[in-house]
């Protein structure tokens, strides 16, 4: 074990201090360290997209991440979008869209989607399965999270 | 899969960082986006002494216009190259080719300095350097230098930076009036890396070919410029049968390899066929430029 470093990271509105390996993933920081296992950690070298998570509101693979890279920054993660009974909009039309199964990939899709929706037109489903083709679903075969996706474009309620 | 241990030191400024790479003596490794770095870490393939963060320095994110270049900082994200305003006005093909660049999680993070230094042979980025004759600005603490990227692209992976260096800056020219460009990819999937890649420009002189250029990615050891195909058509127009000579010589010129994703043979083809629909495109926008330079 190296020695540690200090950080303080918000995530989802909430301050942490922690002292941390500076190896230690940003993945790993959040399961691991604050709980917060919403976030799911698939094949840890970035392909899967499981564990996307929003860094200063623009997505990033908390697999591709150091924890110590997140000192001083703002972290949401897929606990910040609703809960239980209070879903967001997205996570509502996911739901009524059955655009998910098992559900391992859910928690990189949203957060994927949160990103897309705020920075791109997405015009057309093509536009969106190209957004989404970074993030391997193994369920769904994608047609209901393309179809819960558009519904939101139409709504024109991406935010 | 987690990283093997090592030391870090999140740099604040340029001197901070060259000094910390020079006392780790080749040891080091330059964490800039990480999107390449981090799953080589993770699997580990590298076992750097200490991780040099560059994220932190002030300044090395940036896309600036002078009069005849575009400057871009090293630390520059993908995301920033594909959506600049400047860059979609002087360099659309950048614009386009950046959209083919990995995912949008990966383009928030990946930097211009990280992709060029990791000179993946399939990437678009080493490409686009030497297809607009990029400069590129290097420092250690025993000085700077600029080099071309002609120079810089060595091997597979390999270019021409010691331990100790660290890219800071690229250089663009920008390009004559009456140029258009062409940029053409075929991947597995989208976002993945190229089985083959080709971006053109073409510089319109009445009806002839003044200048042009092609480069490719994703069929040999490095991204390269396909000279003999460029020789073949300045002073020319541009034709069917012209295109057909010129897509032959690049099929010539490149050396590419059989892997898992593509044989060699289907790599050569690709090349052949992805620059004639680029030359194509290219004169297209070149010679309809006074109108649609910048909005095509």
């Amino acid at each position: 074990m190296s020695k540690t470093l200090d950080i303080t990271v918000t995530v989802n509105g909430t301050r942490y201090e922690a002292a941390v390996e500076p190896r230690l993933l940003l993945a790993d920081f959040l399961r691991h360290t604050l709980g917060l296992t919403g976030t799911h950690v698939g094949c840890e070298h970035g392909v899967c997209g499981a564990c996307t998570v929003l860094v200063e509101g623009d997505t990033a693979r908390s697999c591709l991440m150091l924890a110590v890279q997140a000192d001083g920054r703002n972290v949401e993660t897929v606990e910040s979008l609703g809960r239980i009974g209070q879903l967001n909009a997205l996570q509502r039309s996911f739901h009524e869209h059955h655009a998910l199964q098992c559900g391992f990939c859910t928690p990189g899709m949203l957060m994927t989607a949160t990103d897309l929706l705020r920075k791109y037109p997405l015009a057309t489903d093509d536009d969106i399965r190209k957004g989404l083709s970074g993030n391997l679903c193994r369920c769904t075969g994608y047609e209901h999270i393309v179809k819960a996706i558009r519904a939101i474009v139409k709504a024109g309620d991406g935010q | 899969m987690k990283p093997p241990v090592f030391d870090y030191i999140a740099a604040t400024s340029i001197d901070m960082a060259v000094a910390a790479l020079a006392e780790a003596g080749g040891e080091a490794k330059i964490l800039a986006g990480g999107q390449s770095l981090m799953p080589m870490l993770n699997f580990r393939l590298l076992r750097p002494s200490i991780l040099v963060d560059i994220n932190r320095i002030p300044g090395l994110a940036f896309i600036d216009e002078t009069a005849d270049t575009i400057r871009i900082g090293a630390l520059t994200r993908h995301f920033q190259l594909e959506t600049s305003p400047i860059v979609a006005q002087h360099f659309p093909v950048v614009s386009c080719a950046m959209t083919h660049v990995a995912h949008l999680a990966i383009r928030n993070r990946g930097t211009i300095g990280g992709s060029l230094c990791h000179a993946d042979p399939a990437a678009e980025l080493p490409m686009l350097a030497l297809l607009l004759d990029a400069k590129l600005r290097i420092v250690s603490s025993a000085g700077a230098r600029t080099l071309a990227a002609r120079d810089f692209f060595l091997d597979t992976m390999t270019v021409d930076l010691d331990g100790a260096e660290l890219l800071t800056e690229i250089v663009v020219p920008k390009l004559p009036s009456q140029t258009g460009w062409g940029f053409e990819e075929v991947a597995r999937r989208h976002g993945d890396f190229a089985l083959a890649a080709v971006a053109a420009t073409l510089t319109a002189s009445g009806n002839q070919i003044e200048q042009a250029r092609i480069a490719l990615t994703g069929v040999g050891p490095t991204a390269l410029r396909a000279d003999e195909a460029e020789s073949l058509l300045v002073g020319r127009s541009l034709d069917a049968n012209l295109i057909r000579r010129a897509a032959e010589a690049v099929r010539e010129a490149i050396s590419p390899e059989t892997d898992l994703h593509a044989s060699a043979d289907y790599r050569r083809h690709l090349a052949g066929v992805l620059t004639g629909r680029a030359l194509a495109a290219a004169w297209r926008r070149a010679t309809s430029a006074a109108l649609a330079r910048g909005a095509a």
